[in-house]
């Protein structure tokens, strides 16, 4: 299992790392969580609901899911839950990012 | 299926679960905390590692970094229990599901918050308070932002003043209780809790050119791609505030479905304990948020009652009972002052989205006489959160009470899944959705 320990594992705040937002190069602060940078990134909105509403993150705290996105080839990872790391993928479900950014 | 054991297994690495995995394991029992989040610290004391923790934090992150014999799996959820005593857990990232075993559990999953309908609420831009604050929290900045911030609670001051600090442009807090209520809570905490009435000072100071707007509540949330203006009411007249961001909590929901996935009793609509923390199931505590809304200190206190009881220390867990009995009085004064009001209830109109993940309308959902006709007409409820944002909504609209819970507790990815969680029904509904490929997913749904 993997671990980590409070208080120990505090990255600098200098570091960036590289991740990738619909095949676009980004680079954000180490530690950043996913949703943030995304939102950071000017994407306020990263899911369409059944009837194809635009929609962003809510409750910020795992629980509504707006914030899904795919995430290194797995669908449905909520992006509030998700520290960036080096060379992480997201691709955010709809074509129209571009106007957003 | 990877197999782990551990004496004692803590769910949810907030201030509770904190204080019971230190406490238990300096008393030499072998300990794992799982929780969800990506950071140790729950809803209050996240991100406090990126920046200076708080004198309440910076203690116990202390004693957790320091304590050997536990175990911090961050990321982790707990997704439903395996038999009496193990349950079974997806790690970070989605991979195979774990099954933990444990001799004994605390159940510290802590709170989320009450998001209500209004018109307008599915707009992007539309956050929860404590929500907004996460996501300010994990690293967006929202520098010179107007934001409004509504709803209910303490929290509502503590957020705006989170949010200013940072650079934001808080325009606007709008609480939806009385000033009758409010003041007579604020002399309360002046005449028995003088720090945490200091503390609200504070907090008003730091956003002291904010109008602090009590007596009214958001009937409206326009703009045409995200939230442009919010139009509030107090019940007389109505009134409109430009932002860029809303922050609107109306409160805090106990999340206790792992625990009633146990078998746990809950009582008013949180999990009911003992004196000594323990729930109605043999060897499972709960501590914290879960047992009902009363705060930081209180969750701590539990915490530590649960973690010494469950290594075998009665003297030092019996020494804390007056004191959590203390601090759970003092949230009773909280609950009535911040008690929702009944008009709250007519701010949706048909049009208005309650369950987000299936765009189920007010409309549809009164056409139905309870929540079960609801989820199997309707499908409410029965999206990725599960009921988790519109099951307390359609408590407080209709007295509805979802009491269907349903494991897995959060979308498992089919590879993930071992032979007793091996998908039986359909792919999620989300499958209709034009955009995402859930294709190469399926969650397990029982049928209600
Ligand atoms: C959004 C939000 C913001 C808040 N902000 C403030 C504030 O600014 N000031 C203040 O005084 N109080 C705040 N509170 C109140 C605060 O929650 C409590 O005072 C305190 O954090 C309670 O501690 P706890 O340990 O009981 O629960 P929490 O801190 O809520 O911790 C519970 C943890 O359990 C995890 N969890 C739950 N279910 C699972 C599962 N199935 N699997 C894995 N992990 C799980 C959650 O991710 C969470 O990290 C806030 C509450 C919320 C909901
Ligand atoms: S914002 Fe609600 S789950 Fe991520």
């Amino acid at each position: 299992m993997t671990e980590s320990r409070p208080g120990l594992d505090q990255g600098k705040e200098s570091e960036t790392v590289t991740i990738w937002v619909n095949g676009r190069m980004v680079r954000v602060p180490a530690g950043t969580v996913l949703a943030s940078a995304l939102l950071h990134l000017g994407i306020l909105y990263t899911a369409r609901s059944v009837s194809g509403q635009l929609r962003g993150p809510l409750c910020g705290m795992g629980i509504c899911f707006e914030c899904r996105a795919t995430v290194n080839g797995q669908p449905l990872m909520r992006t509030c839950q998700l520290v960036c790391h080096e060379g992480l993928r997201v691709e955010i479900a709809q074509a129209d990012q571009e106007a957003q950014a | 299926m990877t197999e782990a054991q551990v004496e004692l297994l803590v769910v949810g690495a907030g201030p509770a679960g904190i204080a019971a995995a230190c406490t238990a394991a300096e008393s030499g029992v072998q300990v794992a905390v799982l929780d969800d989040n990506p950071d140790v610290g729950g809803q209050i004391w996240r991100g406090e590692k990126r920046s200076a923790p708080s004198s309440l934090a910076a203690p116990w992150l202390e004693r957790a970094a320091k304590a050997s014999g536990i175990q911090w799996l961050t990321g982790w959820a707990a997704v439903g229990p395996d038999g009496p005593h193990a349950l079974l857990a997806l790690p970070p990232g989605g991979g195979q599901l774990v099954r933990v075993a444990y001799q004994k559990l605390v159940l510290a999953t802590g709170a989320r918050e009450l998001f209500l309908p209004v018109p307008g609420w599915t707009l992007p831009g539309v956050f929860g308070a404590g929500g907004l604050q996460a996501l300010v929290k994990g690293g967006w900045s929202v520098a010179e932002r107007r934001i409004v911030v509504a709803g209910s609670g303490p929290l509502l001051l503590a957020v705006a003043a989170y949010l200013q600090q940072t650079g934001a442009d808080v325009v606007l807090v709008a609480e939806q209780a009385p000033w009758s209520k409010v003041s007579r809570y604020a002399m309360h905490l002046l005449l028995t809790q003088f720090a945490k009435f200091r503390q609200g000072v504070r907090l008003r100071r730091t956003v002291r050119s904010t109008p602090y707007r009590v007596g009214c509540w958001p009937v409206r949330i326009l703009g045409r791609e995200q939230v442009e203006a919010v139009i509030f009411s107090d019940g007389v007249r109505r009134f409109q505030e430009s932002c860029d961001l809303l922050a609107c909590g109306f409160g805090l929901v106990p999340n206790t479905e792992l625990g009633e996935l146990l078998g746990c009793q809950r009582a008013a609509g949180r999990l009911a304990v003992d004196r000594w923390q323990r729930c109605s199931v043999p060897h499972v505590y709960a501590a914290g948020e879960v047992c009902g809304i009363a705060g930081v200190e209180c969750a701590l206190v539990e915490g530590q009652i649960a973690g010494y009881h469950a290594s075998g220390n009665l003297t030092a867990a019996g020494r804390l009972c007056r004191k959590r009995d203390r601090l759970r009085r003092f949230a009773g004064q909280l609950h009535q002052a911040f008690a929702l009001r009944d008009e709250l209830r007519s701010v949706p109109d048909p049009h208005t989205i309650v369950c987000r993940c299936e765009d189920v309308t007010l409309g549809q959902v009164r056409e139905q006489m309870s929540w079960r006709a609801a989820r199997l007409q309707q499908r409410c409820g029965m999206g990725l959160c599960q009921g988790r944002i519109c099951g307390p909504a359609l408590e407080f609209l209709f007295g509805w009470k979802d009491r269907s819970i349903r494991p897995p507790l959060f979308p498992v990815p089919l590879g993930a899944l071992a032979d007793e969680m091996s998908p039986k029904s359909d792919l999620p509904s989300s499958e209709k959705s034009p955009s995402a490929s859930h294709s190469e997913c399926s969650t397990r749904r029982l049928s209600p």
